[in-house]
């Protein structure tokens, strides 16, 4: 363990007097810290980020989540379900063991298999076979076409093939937490930090830091206050409320990338009386979420500027589809639904409810940015539009369960809620898989289509890029597939916000848009 | 003490007066009573003078959030303490917030003194094992900490309003048992009881005709201290994220929805409604004080 | 004296059973953690997996009974958000709770019985009238809003103390501590007073009362006219009677300074064990919401009897018996 504190105060006075520090050195706030150490424990953002210091995929994402040569060098299809990867020669481990194939094939044993892991990898893993060619050759042949193989594979931290069978427990004390990436692991005090050092022996060069500190700080504005005392070099996921004075302070610099994020409405489709929607008087209606025309409204009736302006003052942009269109596979036809209070009216008059009606819509609280905020913005909009509209913000412990298995026969319990969805594989496909496919167990469709939405058209547009390895024409499909869901109002998109990091004036930080905060990202003039 | 002056105003003056007297001696105390007065009325007449119904969506409008005290509201009227960050107009908020806060408050106090009241006083006439156990009980509720009990509470029921008083309750109830059973351990002794016992008066009767009222002194300080207590600690629990819900913000919620703004210089959102905490909460403090003084017979001059 | 100790650890016994059981079944009533644990991609089926592999599938009785045989082995679970075990997450974080309840506490001692002492003897003295109004604001302010203050003003405006986290670790008689660095003294003092402020107004007010009522008694007056010193006074008659009921207040208190670290905790992003419980309650974490109760009562528990016995000895009044009324 190393545990050279000292040197932490002395930074600490030495930034207070205003002495330039050890340049080495780098300590970040993160909101959340890491549930373990073990790589292959739980797939979650506060913990990804932190293993890529240490451990490395097969293959990288940039900072825009395009697909970058890792430990593996090359890679191509042999056929429609085999790939052949090509890995990095001279690569070595923490321990200065050699990286090779065996290491690969361990890693695709383990990952899918940790004991009492609540959120593991094996879906990446799941009808992939691997086999060794040579030492630095591999192939993966899998059940079906999987055209986001590679964006599967840059999941998954590879671990060293004497650690098979080390536990969580050995992760979490250090023993084996040793990867091939740009940091070794060097201490974790759980609640306080995770503390790495430099490999200086790493593959791509030396990394520009010697020792990265990562402290959790989840209050927001202790935060910005930790970074605004000096005790904190960087701060990820800057608070939206403080973003613009951040970024109007000469002593600091701010950066910001678009998220992989949507902000959206969920619609209840399966229900011909839907448990929060009635008639103004009480009486029990016909779901007029079924109806298009009410769908549009409400679309209509949302200013997502206003939302985007006032309540995310800015950190965010208006969403008219899965992910932002700067990346592959989008529409470009489709623009976000502009604000048309009016038109609203004159929708829902033509779909025959003149009136509105009583509604309750439900969201999250505390899960995304100013969730119970921005729902209570759409809740002000809508009843502007003459519906009856409470809101109804649920602690994040209770509302996914509710939303997914609360209502009457383990079926979803909302009407009209807000939720989030992250594209992890950087991609829409993925994303309107599990949001607006068919709801179907088997197939593992619509696994968080918690309205039941169901397109038999656009089902089968999707189904079919599913299995287009092209990417050009799987990407025309995939637009394709997400027009049809838009512009049938399947999920009503709200805005994408962005991810935001701030730091000391003479750090720069390459922003990115899958939330990661990565000390591989940072660097001072 | 000086037991005969004691006796001499007794003579002359009904307790009631002479708790009045002794109550209005300190100035500051009767200031803290007109300003917690005028609170309650303040709260419960503000629908009538607030600018804005801050629970009315349609009266709410994003376009007015995060102004600066004094801004005009979209719908005319000039919100004197700012708006927060959906568009509540600060000034309505802290006055509907405090009808809420108020409200749970006094809710969750006169729930528990009823029923620590009644526990106490059970224990105090029964005696024997009925007796220990209660105290016991009592006891274990006493040596944890209140924040505590709340929040797993709120963590087992979930969020709202009749849950936060369901955990109110539970955390304030065994102090109004400690206190009427002590004081009623001492009116039991008294003749008095002991006749209306000859007289053959139900037990019902005894405890809540003759010894309840003689119980009532100690009982209204720990009212006062408690319903304080409630408060505040309604306003924790909204802080750490499980207290009220977001939509019908009590006092505690809008400064816990302003603690995100303090370090933006947007300090209105979060310092009024925390002021407007602190005052009720301080002028309820004074007010307790001064009864306990009162009330307390050690102090007699 | 030897009966009372066990009569009273056999009923702390039962005590921690009943709440094991309470909560337990409490929080098992609500929310279902398995959709707050697995990541979004995830569909159905997997998730019922992830459910399965936690136990959370089986009828609650089962798990109960799981539980219980885990914890006639010293086992309380393990976390399901963490995947170690939750007692081990409780003990790692609980030297920095208790580290920041014991500096409160000395801070209330300190600061809180020569104001209390002051505002008793001299009731009507500006000082003594300044000294109690600022007691009833330290009683009024909601915790976390003072937190932020301090941060706001020692951190940020002055920049003397640092705004978030712990100092180096050292060890001190075996225990880890921050506290033997200057240093780690640097780091505890805003969050540990902000904890302590509450209890300060508590010892305040305590000490107040506690002088006035004795000051008035005979013996203090006797005192007063055989013409002994004041210092003498107050020194021998009237702190002594003052720190028996002040002493005992306190050690309860010290219960409620690890309960109420919760709230400072969160704001100073102090690494101890409330935080974790307030995590684990938000993320329905219920092994370790269990396992914290469980310690937590055991430490009040302990607490109390060492209280109960400290104060038989310093009053030997007190007989200890079970109804002492």
């Amino acid at each position: 363990m190393l545990r050279s504190h000292i040197a932490g105060a002395a930074l600490a006075t030495a930034l207070l007097l205003g002495v330039p520090a050890q340049a080495q050195d780098i300590r970040i706030g993160v909101a959340a810290e890491p549930t373990s150490m073990d790589p292959h424990f739980h797939n979650l953002t506060p913990n990804n980020q932190v293993m890529r210091h240490i451990f490395e995929p097969l293959v990288f994402q940039d900072e825009k989540q395009a697909l970058k040569p890792g430990l593996a060098e090359s890679w191509k299809t042999v056929d429609d379900t085999t790939w052949e990867l090509k890995l990095r020669a001279g690569v070595k481990f923490h321990d200065g063991s050699d990286f090779g194939a065996d290491d690969v094939l361990v890693t695709f044993k383990r990952a899918p298999d940790v004991p009492k892991s609540p959120a593991g990898f094996g879906s990446y893993i799941k009808g992939k076979t691997i086999e060794k060619v040579d030492d630095l050759t591999l192939r993966i042949k899998t059940a079906a076409p999987e055209p986001l193989m590679l964006s599967h594979l840059a999941q998954i931290s590879i671990i060293s093939r004497k650690n098979e069978a080390m536990t969580t427990e050995d992760y979490n004390s250090g023993k084996a937490a040793v990867g091939t990436g740009p940091f070794k692991f060097a201490e974790f005090v759980a609640g306080d930090r995770v503390v790495m050092v430099r490999n200086d022996s790493h593959w791509a060069g030396k990394p520009t830091w010697g020792k990265v500190t990562m402290r959790p700080v989840k209050s927001d504005p202790t935060r910005v206050a930790a970074l605004l005392s000096g005790d904190l070099d960087v701060i990820e996921n800057v608070p939206t409320a403080d973003a613009q004075r951040l970024k109007s302070d000469s002593r600091l610099a701010t950066f910001s990338a678009l998220s992989n994020r949507v902000i959206y409405f969920h619609l209840d489709r399966h229900r011909e009386d839907s448990p929060f929607i009635k008639g103004k008087d009480g009486s029990t209606i016909k779901n007029p979420l079924n109806d298009l025309k009410v769908r549009q409204a409400l679309s209509k009736a949302l200013n997502r500027t206003a939302i985007v302006e006032r309540i995310m003052e800015g950190e965010a942009q208006p969403a008219a589809q899965f992910v932002p269109d700067s990346y592959g596979g989008t529409s470009k036809n489709l623009k976000p639904v502009a604000y048309d209070l009016d038109g609203a009216k004159k929708l829902l008059a033509d779909a025959g409810l003149p009136n509105g009606f009583k509604i309750t819509i439900h969201g999250p609280n505390g899960r995304y940015t100013n969730d119970a905020k921005i729902l209570e913005a759409a809740g002000q909009m809508w009843s502007r539009l003459g519906l009856d509209v409470s809101v109804e913000s649920v602690p994040a412990a209770n509302f996914f369960s509710r939303a997914t298995t609360g209502g009457a026969n383990g079926m979803p319990e909302f009407s009209l809620f807000l939720v989030g969805w992250s594209a992890g594989t950087g991609e829409p496909l993925d994303s309107a898989r599990a949001l607006t496919m068919t709801f179907d167990r088997a197939k593992g469709t619509g696994a968080a289509n918690r309205g039941r939405y169901s397109n038999p058209k656009a089902d089968e547009i999707l189904t079919k890029a599913f299995q287009t390895v092209d990417e050009a024409k799987r990407n025309a499909l995939v637009a394709e597939g997400t027009e049809l869901i838009i512009n049938d109002v399947g999920i009503i998109p709200i805005h994408f916000p962005l991810n935001t990091w701030a730091a000391k004036k003479d750090y720069t930080i390459i922003p990115r848009s899958d939330e990661y905060t990565l000390a591989m990202s940072m660097s001072r003039k | 003490m000086s037991a005969p002056a004691v006796a001499a105003f007794v003579e002359v003056e009904t307790p009631l007066r002479r708790f009045v007297r002794q109550f209005s001696e300190d100035r500051v105390a009767v200031f803290g009573l007109v300003v917690f007065l005028l609170i309650v009325a303040l709260a419960l007449a503000a629908p009538f003078y607030a600018p804005q119904n801050p629970y009315d969506l349609s009266r709410v409008d994003l376009m007015d959030s995060r102004q600066p005290p004094g801004a005009k509201a979209l719908d005319g009227y000039t919100m004197w303490l700012g708006s927060d960050g959906v568009g509540r107009d600060i000034f309505s908020a802290i006055f509907y917030g405090l009808r809420i806060s108020l409200a749970v408050g006094a809710a969750s106090c006169l729930i528990a003194a009823t029923l620590g009241m009644t526990v106490g006083l059970i224990a105090a006439y029964a005696g024997g094992r009925t007796e220990t156990l209660i105290m016991r009980l009592v006891d274990l509720q006493l040596s944890l900490p209140s924040v505590l009990v709340a929040l797993i509470l709120v963590a087992m029921f979930g969020k709202g309003v009749d849950k936060i008083i369901l955990a109110l309750v539970l955390v304030q109830w065994a102090y109004y048992a400690r206190t009427v059973r002590g004081s009623a351990l001492v009116e039991r002794s008294k003749d008095y009881v002991e006749a209306a016992r000859c007289l053959g008066l139900s037990h019902t009767r005894i405890l809540f005709r003759h010894i309840l009222p003689n119980c009532l002194a100690p009982v209204i300080v720990v009212a006062t201290v408690q319903t304080a207590h409630a408060i505040s600690l309604e306003a924790t629990l909204s802080f750490l994220g499980v207290g009220l819900p977001q939509t019908e913000p009590s006092l505690g919620v809008l400064i816990a929805n302003g603690f995100q703004y303090m370090m933006s210089g947007k300090f209105w959102i979060s310092t009024f409604p925390g002021l407007a905490l602190l005052i009720t909460i301080v002028a309820i403090n004074l007010v307790g004080d001064r009864l306990r003084d009162v009330l307390n017979p050690r102090l007699e001059k | 004296m030897l009966a009372f100790i066990l009569r009273r650890t056999g009923q702390g016994l039962l005590v921690i059973a009943a709440m094991i059981a309470l909560v337990f079944f409490g929080v098992n009533v609500i929310g279902d953690p398995v959709w707050i644990l697995v990541s979004p991609e995830m569909n159905q089926q997997q998730v019922e997996e992830v459910a399965r592999s936690l136990g959370l599938d089986r009828p609650i009785y089962e798990q109960f009974w799981h539980f219980l045989k885990g914890l006639a082995q010293g086992d309380l679970g393990r976390s399901f958000v963490h995947g170690t075990p939750a007692i081990g997450l409780i003990l790692e974080r609980m030297p920095a709770t208790l580290e920041l309840a014991f500096v409160a506490l000395v801070m209330a001692i300190v600061l809180g019985i020569p104001l209390g002492l002051y505002a008793g003897l001299k009731p009507d003295h500006p000082l003594a009238r300044s000294i109690m109004a600022v007691s009833i604001l330290g009683f009024s302010l909601p915790t976390f809003w003072v937190g932020l203050m301090l941060i706001m003003v020692f951190a940020v405006m002055l920049g003397w103390l640092p705004a978030t986290g712990r100092g180096p670790v050292g060890h001190f008689l075996g225990i880890e501590t921050s506290l033997t660095s200057l240093e780690g003294w640097r780091f505890v003092l805003l969050p540990a007073l902000n904890l302590a402020l509450l209890k300060i107004s508590l010892v305040i007010r305590l000490a107040r009362a506690g002088t006035r009522e004795v000051a008035l008694l005979d013996y203090v007056k006797f005192a007063r006219a055989k013409g002994l010193s004041p210092r003498r006074v107050i020194g021998v008659h009237i702190l002594k009677n003052i720190l028996i009921p002040i002493i005992t207040v306190l050690g309860l208190e010290f219960g409620s300074l690890v309960a109420f670290s919760v709230v400072t905790e969160t704001i100073f992003a102090w690494p101890g064990m409330g935080r974790l419980l307030l995590e684990a309650i938000q993320r329905l974490d219920r092994p370790v919401i269990v396992a914290y109760v469980i310690v937590v009562v055991c430490l009040f528990v302990v607490i109390n009897l060492v209280v109960d016995i400290l104060y038989s000895l310093v009053d030997p009044r007190v007989r200890l018996t079970e109804n002492a009324a």
